[in-house]
């Protein structure tokens, strides 16, 4: 099944666990250091409704290209942070393993969807990236946040709209 | 004495991180094809699938296969006959660390354990030196990503614990990481020995070939017995379910203390990168 971005609520409610999904559209990498500063912001430096977070750090750009490896980081580190998103309108997350019973309760409550894709496959993941612009916190290296083009991007639908959890 | 200059090091250091960062062992590689064959869950198709298109794409391109290019690990067996010579090895080896992040387009992964600043060259490596006979030189590289790295864990069990229970520990260890640690992971476990020993052990375990057993006959028997345990728990590939959960069960032991058995469970991803060069 093939999605643009952003999630509009009918993609998010036809999608279930299991789901192979291909993204096309912007989407915007934050993980640990960028989660931790997101959430103590007074400034936030993005409008998160509506967006969808990849939980990534990648590689530096390698010679002609606009990006090195960058495949899914643990998405569970982030679980402490994730509530506070879904509240600012956060609807779709992209990572790898598990969440906590909070955080699917939470994808429940707020109608947002969790995605998972292929840990360890960074260097085709980032095949499927086709613009990379620096958004906030360059200080982080490669934990700043950056939006992401993306051009059908593979993911599978690990937690849906209804709180189901293909880890559980 | 033979003398060997530290910049042949920090060249064969260079080198070996280049090619292990890019370039998925044999063994592993072969493991994987394997699994895929044996695979009846879709979605776990799916996904070694992509992890066997990714080590092509990336071997091709000479790219890092994971974005989590890893800590450093490096592990020095230093003939006794060797003098090593132009300058201090510690820093040879991570100039040559340094150099292949940065000529390699690896991720900077590194940083201060509390202030968390970014070392931005992803050093210092973790340097492991060993004393051993002769005059040759054997220099393996490990880059260790933390995806699985956090999901690993140390006990000190009773000495009276049963091999039944050495077993719970290790599944439960692996079906408590569930899909984090990019499964197919492969286990390393350090038995015996005092706390710091297990864990080196259990690192040092991780580094044999999937092809190649524990050479005591008993403790080959309990990698297969863990190996059926832990792919029985059906985490499998990524956690999606499934009977591939691990590609291997390594095991090394050390004699330890009657008072205790302490046990270090290190998880490797299915990027189980490591190469070795002799000098």
């Amino acid at each position: 099944m093939k999605i643009k971005l952003p999630l509009k609520t009918k993609d998010i409610e036809k999608l279930k666990v299991g789901d192979i999904v291909y993204l096309t559209g912007d989407i915007y990498t934050a993980r640990d250091a960028a989660h931790k500063k997101l959430i103590s912001s007074d400034n936030m430096p993005l409008d998160l409704k509506n967006q969808t977070i990849y939980y990534v750090g990648p590689c530096p750009a390698p010679k002609d290209h606009i990006i090195g490896s960058a495949g899914p980081t643990t998405s569970a580190r982030m679980d402490v942070f994730t509530k506070r998103l879904l509240e600012l309108g956060l609807k779709g997350m992209i990572g790898k393993g598990p969440r906590s019973p909070e955080i699917v309760e939470s994808i429940k409550e707020y109608k947002a969807i969790y995605f998972v894709t292929i840990g360890g496959a960074g260097a085709f993941l980032a095949e499927k990236i086709k613009e990379i612009v620096e958004v906030a916190y360059l200080d982080l290296g490669a934990e700043s946040i950056k939006k992401l083009t993306v051009k059908e991007f593979p993911v599978i639908v690990a937690v849906d709209s209804r709180g189901d959890d293909l880890f559980a | 004495m033979r003398q060997i200059s530290v910049k042949e090091v920090e060249k064969t250091i260079y080198e070996s991180f280049l090619k292990a960062n890019t370039e998925l062992p044999e063994d592993i590689a072969k493991a994987l094809h394997c699994a895929r064959d044996k695979e009846t869950n879709e979605l776990a198709k799916f996904a070694l699938d992509t992890i066997i298109e990714n080590a092509k794409i990336a071997k091709d391109n000479k790219w890092p296969m994971c974005q989590d290019t890893g800590m450093a690990v490096v592990f020095l067996e230093v003939g006794q006959e060797i003098a090593f010579i132009d300058g201090d090895i510690n820093k040879a080896i991570n100039n040559g660390v340094r150099k292949a992040y940065d000529d390699g387009g690896f991720r900077a992964s590194v940083a201060d354990p509390l202030t968390r600043k970014n070392t931005r060259d992803n050093t210092p490596a973790v340097i492991h030196y060993e004393i051993i006979p002769g005059n040759e030189l054997r220099i393996t590289v490990a880059p260790k990503g933390f995806g699985s790295e956090n999901m690993s864990k140390t006990y000190m069990l009773n000495p009276t614990s049963s091999k039944e229970e050495i077993i719970k520990i290790v599944v439960d260890t692996v079906k408590e990481a569930g899909g984090k640690p990019c499964p197919p992971i492969i286990v390393g476990l350090g038995i015996g020995g005092t706390m710091e020993k297990a864990t080196y052990i259990a690192k040092k375990a991780l580094l044999r070939d999937l092809d190649k057993a524990n050479e005591d006959p008993e403790i080959a028997c309990l990698e297969r017995q863990l190996l059926n345990a832990i792919n029985n728990s059906m985490v499998g590939v990524q956690g999606f379910g499934g009977i591939n959960t691990a590609l291997g069960v390594s095991i090394l032991t050390f004699p330890t203390h009657i008072a205790g058995l302490p046990i270090a469970i290190n998880i490797q991803c299915h990027a189980a990168r490591h190469y070795t060069k002799v000098l």
